[in-house]
This record gives structure tokens, sequence and C-alpha cells, in this order.
């Protein structure tokens, strides 16, 4: 089973914090790749909040392409971290030759387009470059999006993070998202990794999502561009997410309506019961199956957890004003962050949704089972 | 046989028919039942003449015949009266002397069985017991990661949605504009397939509300059955019960006399309303109700003449197209009743399947479509329809929910699977194939004629005489002699038994895939089939 760590912290942390706490919670994974999401950067980007950041591994002839293909499109590189890893990588680690973290400056035609459309291209721009290394594997894309670092590998997330020197005091973040991989029944495809990426939204998962192959073609039967890849069963707790927010124009109060909508005779209960039977059964397609256990964080830097209806996955979330932590695991919270209240720690169940958001001053939590507060 | 007698080209011998009768007469306690039971009068009282010859010892006494007489079983061999391997004689032989046997060959009866001139017609169903469904297995299973879940203890959400749904964005439009939301209803995903008052005898109908009420109000499963063309009995109209049933039109229109006249009485509204266009058994062929079966009841009911056949058209006269028919039939059908009834076409599997799906997307007022494939059965067809005409099943359900998804509309049109399914046994396997094939739910009428009513019906032609009024049985005749020997009790409890179990081995299926919070429609990367061809045509998994 896959570990999964997020962190959300007032002061910009270092990614080891969350590796470090996938390494004690080692005994749950078999060090086959871990993947990070970064956002709300300190260190040095703190410089570039508004310019999109590119994410991926390139092989030096990708990495010519990019930069024709970015020229082309009129990006300039303003800034770059250069990772230099070391000579040899660590056991089941392939030798790559760039991770690519590189902030673009926008193309000028691009100045007076609506937030919708510089979005749009935004990940248009992803795709394009994702297809254009996936034959041979040249580029590998994992972002291209304002204020968003990813970094994903095959092998044991310690000797990784050593491998590439995570620790540099360049790269700090307040808000964190990680997962140590146990891979599965999917070969080991860097693009199965977690956390999985989608127009600011990012999520990681723990489990199993049965009821993969009906959800992904609901999705790419949406006629969204962005609604592809699936190497993962999990990619598509992200989509739905965004499939919520983006084309549904609804908050994360309805994301476990979605995905794990109240039984009939819960419904009969409910004060919104009829506005959300229709939901239900307008979303029957996302409804999730399986163990899963969901961390994501979403555009506007919250957090949150979310479990599967039969609540099958551990999960605890604690912390103290300021510095608040989202574990598969306790002993990954004992680890990252041991001076808090434990009487605060939450756990998550079936109904719950809990969220931490940026101004991270306490847990908030609801219950499916409680009435809607928006009107939809 | 006379020794004048003549040998015609539809002479017979009993070895020439398809089933011949054994009988014992050692056994044989001459009690008659066997030929009063025969509901074809294949077997008569015979009287047999028997010649010993005996030889004395000696020379005093010559050589002579001893000539006796008994009596026992003529099987007649003549085509109206073939045996059809019912079975009944050995049911209610009480010396177990006498049974049907199949012949070990192919009959040189199926060449007469047109006697001026009239093609061979029947009840059933195709006879084949071949079945693409049967071979579908269920590989997938839930290993370590996501644990298979407990059948027994989980909580299982098998219900499925028969109606128009609404795309998520559509739904908050109309929802924020107080718009018309389409009637949906949650229902069981095995629903009772369309078997009309008429074609079943009173008995089987009454056993058959009988235990679909039961399972609603007593066992809480949203059980729906629908009624066939053949109206419904005013009583059943206008009680509560109504709500469990699908009332079906066809091109003949029997029974919507009465129907419309009960608008104004009917406390509830019905499920849905069923529009057929076409059936497997007979496809492209309208419905048959032969005189021997269409009495006083019958008749009233339906509107019409007692003791005629009421053959229906093959399609619905009063519309031009199947365009018109979608758009003026549904329309005028959801007018009926407030809006408030989804309205949902009945096709037999074919393939311009497509042509008709892709015009219901377009009809915001389509509320599903069920698709019954060749192995449909019927209580009267010509052998040639049931035997020849018509597409396989799964592929062609297979081919509409792939369009569906095409379209990103396979969560708004409700796609429902009939024909064939169970008819080795299989129910619950058959059901879940097609359910993650892309049903959203399964129709069946047969497996449940068979195991709620006893119904003798085989794939190997056997008694098929629902047509002409005489089943054995009393669930397909109009023949109150035979009716009562079914008891509507019964057929109900039978009824709650087959859905108990079909529940049950359901989640049996469902549980170690790993799926219990919705029903698992389109989950084909489930299933496996030990045939490439099929399994490309599928587009499942190829397994050896």
């Amino acid at each position: 089973m896959c570990r999964l760590f997020s962190i959300t912290s007032n002061d910009p942390l270092s990614p080891m914090v969350a590796i470090r706490a996938i390494d004690v919670m080692k005994e749950g994974h078999d060090g086959s790749g871990v993947g990070l999401f970064l956002t709300d950067l300190g260190g040095e980007f703190q410089n570039f909040k508004d310019e999109p950041i590119l994410s991926g591994i390139f092989s030096n002839e990708g990495l010519k392409n990019l930069d024709r293909f970015m020229i082309d499109q009129d990006f300039m590189v303003k800034y770059k971290l250069s990772i230099k890893p070391a000579k040899t990588p660590p056991p089941g680690t392939p030798k790559r030759d760039n991770y690519v973290i590189r902030v673009y400056e926008y193309p000028a035609e691009w100045e007076n387009l609506s937030k919708e459309e510089v979005q749009f291209r935004l990940m248009m721009v992803q795709l394009q470059l994702r297809r254009m290394g996936e034959q041979d594997e040249s580029m590998l894309i994992f972002s291209f999006w304002p204020d968003v670092i990813m970094i994903k590998e095959v092998g044991d997330p310690l000797a990784i993070a050593e491998y590439l020197g995570l620790d540099r005091k360049e790269l700090m973040a307040r808000v964190i998202l990680s997962q140590g991989r146990q891979n599965t029944n999917y070969a080991i495809n860097i693009y199965a990794c977690h956390p999985f990426f989608i127009q600011g939204m990012a999520s990681a998962t723990n489990g199993e999502n049965t009821a993969f192959v009906p959800i992904r073609e609901f999705l790419t039967s949406r006629n969204f561009p962005g609604y592809t890849g699936y190497n993962s069963d999990s990619e598509v707790f992200t989509h739905i997410l965004h499939y919520m927010q983006n084309k549904l124009g609804m908050g994360m109060e309805m994301y476990k309506h979605i995905i794990t909508p109240l039984k009939d005779t819960e419904l009969d209960r409910h004060p919104n019961g009829q506005w959300l039977r229709n939901l239900k059964q307008s979303c029957r397609p996302l409804i999730i199956d399986g163990p899963n256990c969901v961390i994501g964080c979403l555009p506007d830097k919250s957090m949150f957890m979310v479990q599967d209806s039969k609540k099958l996955r551990p999960g605890v979330v604690g912390g103290r004003p300021g510095l608040f932590a989202f574990s598969s695991e306790m002993c990954g919270l004992d680890a990252a962050i041991p001076d808090r209240y434990i009487n605060l720690d939450y756990q998550p169940m079936k109904y719950e949704t809990v969220l931490v958001s940026r101004e991270r001053q306490e847990i908030k939590k609801w219950n499916q089972l409680e009435p809607l507060t928006h009107p939809h | 046989m006379e020794s004048v007698g003549t040998i015609n080209p539809s002479t017979l011998s009993v070895k020439d028919l398809p089933w011949q009768i054994m009988w014992n007469k050692d056994k044989c306690t001459l009690c008659g039942q066997c030929t009063t039971v025969c509901p074809v009068r294949a077997i008569e009282l015979g009287v047999h003449r028997k010649r010993t010859l005996q030889v004395p010892i000696g020379l005093e006494e010559k050589p002579g015949n001893l000539l006796s007489v008994y009596f026992g079983i003529d099987q007649r061999t003549d085509v109206a009266h073939a045996c059809v391997g019912c079975g009944m004689c050995n049911l209610v032989c009480p010396n177990g002397a006498i049974m049907p046997l199949r012949s070990n060959e192919i009959d040189k009866f199926r060449f007469h069985v047109n006697q001026g001139g009239e093609p061979r017609r029947r009840g059933g169903r195709r006879n084949s017991a071949d079945s693409v469904l049967d071979k579908i297995k269920f590989v997938r299973i839930s290993m370590l990661t996501d644990p298979a879940l407990d059948a027994g203890r989980h909580e299982f959400e098998l219900r499925t949605l028969l109606g128009r749904i609404l795309p998520p964005e559509e739904m908050l439009k109309v929802s924020r504009e107080n718009g018309w939301m389409p009637p949906v209803r949650e229902i069981y995903p095995l629903v009772i397939g369309s078997m009309s008052f008429g074609a079943l005898s009173p008995n089987m109908w009454e056993g058959l509300q009988m235990g679909v009420a039961y399972l609603n109000e007593e066992l809480g499963m949203p059980v729906r059955i629908c009624t066939g063309e053949g109206g419904c009995p005013p009583r059943l109209l206008k009680s509560r019960f109504l709500k469990y049933v699908i009332l079906q039109i066809a091109s003949g229109y029997f029974g919507w006399d009465e129907i419309i006249h009960n608008l104004p009485y009917m406390k509830e509204d019905p499920c849905a309303i069923e529009i057929k266009y076409g059936q497997g058994a007979k496809p492209g062929d309208g419905g048959l109700l032969m005189w021997y079966k269409v009495n006083k009841l019958i008749a009233a009911i339906r509107g019409v003449p007692q003791g005629v056949s009421l053959p229906s058209p093959p399609t619905h006269q009063t519309k031009y197209s199947i365009e018109e028919a979608v758009a003026k039939m549904i329309q005028s059908m959801y007018m009926a009743w407030g809006f408030r009834v989804p309205v949902y076409p009945k096709i037999s599997a074919t393939s311009t399947t497509l042509a008709v799906l892709n015009n219901l997307t377009r009809n915001p007022y389509a509320a599903g479509l069920a698709i019954d494939g060749e192995d449909g059965g019927t209580g009267a067809a010509y052998n040639v329809s049931m035997n020849h005409m018509g597409h396989p099943l799964a592929s062609n359900l297979r081919d509409a929910y792939l369009n569906l998804v095409k379209l990103g509309k396979q969560n708004e049109i409700p796609l429902f699977a009939g024909g064939g399914i169970g008819k080795n046994g299989n129910l619950a396997a058959n059901a879940a194939a097609l359910i993650m094939l892309g049903a959203s739910g399964v129709q069946t009428g047969k497996y449940i004629m068979q195991a709620a009513a006893g119904c003798l019906g085989s794939e190997a032609d056997r008694c098929n005489v629902c047509n002409i009024g005489v089943c054995p049985k009393g669930i397909t005749s109009q023949d109150s002699r035979l009716d009562r020997r079914l008891d509507p009790e019964k057929v109900a409890q039978r009824i709650v038994d087959v859905y108990l179990n079909f529940d049950t081995e359901l989640k049996k299926i469902f549980a170690p895939l790993g799926r219990s919070t919705s029903l698992p429609i389109g989950m084909s990367d489930a299933l496996g089939i030990d045939d490439a061809a099929a399994a490309e045509r599928l587009n499942i998994k190829y397994v050896l």
C-alpha cells in the first residue's frame, strides 16, 4: 500500500520534511517511486509567483526539443533550478540526463488573455510537451503552472531525495504533497506516480479504485483535453475534483457527494436529499469504489483529506496553528510534527471531509449528512 | 397400421419423431393418467393383439397359436399429435412406467410440420444452447491492495436507474431554473420481462404480481415487471401496486383502451412505459396471440372479439417512420401521465441498433433503450423467426454502450438488455456480464417461467406449445382446467426465492471484484473470455 504525507506550513519547508516522514512509514511502501507536489513556494521561487514553472525530466535531446518548442511559443526562461544529481543513481533509479525546474515568462501575446484562457493554454502546452516526448521518453512533464513544482522518480524516496539534493535552500514550499509508492498492478511508469496534477490542483491516493474504467470513460468523453493520461487508476480522483470545480462550479463541500454519494436511505433523511439524489444520478459514473484515502491540494492552497465510503484506509490529520500535516499513517505525522496536541488529531471517517485552508489556523471538518451550506 | 393402408409422404414412424415414448408394460397400472394429461394427445390407449406360439412336447397335440390381448400405450405419429417431449406423462405416472426420450438423430418430423402449407408456429426460444454470456468470466479479482469485499457482510448498492438522466451541467441548470427534470426510477437491475396477460394465464400473472409486490413491500427490493402487450387488469391499474409495473404499448395497442379509461382512477403512476418496436424472439414481426387463447376475459381486457387470432402488425401503423415514432409516441406517452413517467422503446437487437440509439440520444425525452437479443423467448411465433432471425445480444449491447461512451452519454440513456439471460441457468453471471459490458439492467422472462412456475421448455425443443393454449403447467394456457394446476401463491413464493438467490449471487460476483458502492456498469476490465475473436469484438480480455 502506498504511503501519503502532506504538510502545510506558514513558514516554507524543505521537501525533505515530507521525504523523512515517508521514510518513517517505509514499512508500507517498497520504494518503487516517489512523487512530490510543491506549491505556495518559498525560497527563490517566491519571486516568481505568477510565472509558470515547468517541472519534468528530459534527455539531452529532449531538452533541445524543449528549448526549440518554447522559443517558438515565445516563452522565455526567467529562472531555472539546476539539479545536478550524484554520479551513480540509487539502485532501481534510472540514470537521467536532466531534471528540469524552469520558470518561464509568458509570451507577449498572452498578455491580454483572460485568466481562463491562460490556464487553458498552459495546460495545452503541458500536454503538447508530454505528447512530444512520449514516444522516445525524451520528455516527462509533470506540471506547467505558476507556483507549482513537481518532482517524480522511480526508486526509494529518501535515496532519491539525497541523490537529487532536494535539501537545497532554493527549494522550499509551504504546501507539500508527497507519496511513497508501492507499485501495484500497473507497470512502473513514472506517469503513474502520484500526486497527479491538473490546472493548479493535485491529489494523491493510497488504494485501488476498482471503478476506474467507467470513470475514465466518463471523463474522457467530456471532451476536455486535460482528461487524459490515466496511467494510474488514481488519476481520476484529481480529474473528478477538477471537473467538479471547473466544470460544475462546485466547492470542496460537494466532492464527497460526488465520489461517495449517500445511500438512498440516507438521502431520504437529508435536508437537501432531493437535490443530492439528482446529483448522485447525474454523476453516477463518477462514484468511486475500493479502498482509498485521498489527500489533495486545491488552487487556493487549501489541503484536504477524504476517505472511501467504507473507510477502508487509515488517514490522520494533526498539527498546530500554522503547521498541519496529513498522513496516511500516524507514525508519519509523529515524525513530522512531534510537538502537537495529539488529542486534536483527527481521523476522517466515511462521511467526512477535512480541510486546512491557507490560513492554517484549524482543521475544518464537515460531514455529508449535514445540510449543504451553499445553495446550488 | 391397417394392412390395406397406404404410405403417404408425411406418414411417419415413431422413430421419425423428435420424441419417442418409452413405455414399460411391466410397470404400467393402466391408470390412464398419462393419456389424460398429455397436452397434445400424443399417446392413447392401445389395444394390442399378441400371438404366442404353443409347441407342446410330444406328438399328441399339434403346435398351435395362443392369441391374447393386452392393453397399453400407443404413440401417435401424425404431425398434429407428435409428442412434444414435455414429460408430463412421466410426472403423473405413479410407477414411472413412461417417459419421452429425445431421438438420437435429427428427426424427420421437421420436414412435415407444414401441412396445408402452414409453417410451424410454436412458443419457446431459439433452441440453441450456445451462449457467449456463459463463456464470459470475471477475471479481475481484488487481491492484496484492494481486498475483496465480503458479500455477506458489506453493504451493496445494487440499484440501477431507469429514465433519462441529465448530464451534471444540465441537471444543475435545470435545478437552478426550476425546469423540468425527467423522471428517473431507482429500480432493481433484474426486470421481469414483458409477458402479456393473455400469453400468460391469469394464475401465472397473479403469482408474478404477488411476488413482485412482496419483494417491494416486505423485502425493500424495487423489482419491476413489464406487462407485455396485452393490457393490464383494471383492478391492478387502480391499485397502489401499479407503481411496480411497466406498462407496455405495442403495435396492436391491445389493452390500451382500458388503460386510458382508467387513467383518472390511478392512485399511482406506473413505473414506466415501454414502447415495443420489436422483440428478440421474432424480430421484425408483430406479437401473436393465437385464437385458442382469446377467451372472454382476454378479449375483454384487450378490447377485441373472442376466439380470433391477434397478430399485431410488425410496426406501429400510425407512425410514418422510426423518427416519428420516437418523437411523437414517446412524447404523447409522456403527456398522458403529465411528464411524470419515463417512456422508453424496446427494440429487437439488430445491426441497425445504433441508428435507433443515435435518434434517442437527440430526443430529450427518451428514457432508455431496451435491446432484446435473438435468444429472447415468446409465447407464439413462426419457427423460422425464432430460429434464424435476429442479432446476438452481447455484441449489440456492447456496440450500443461504446457508442454512448463516444458521445459521452453513457449515463444519460440507460440500456436494458434482454433475451437469453440465464438460458442455461446462469442468471446472475449472465446479468453481471451484461452490466459490465454496459447494460444498466437486464430483462428476463423465460428464466422466471422456468424457475418460478416450472415451465418445461428447453433449448432442445421441448414442450414449446405455449401458442396453442395447452400449457401442461398452466403457465401459458387460458383454460381454467389447466390454469388451476398453477397455484399463484406458490409462484409468488418462487419469485421471491429467485430474486433472493439472484441478489446473493450478484454480490458474490461483485464483492471479489471490489465493487459495492454502485452497480459496475461498463466495468469491462473485469471481463475475460477464452475466445480471441469474441474478446476483440467485445473489447474485453482474451484469457486462456
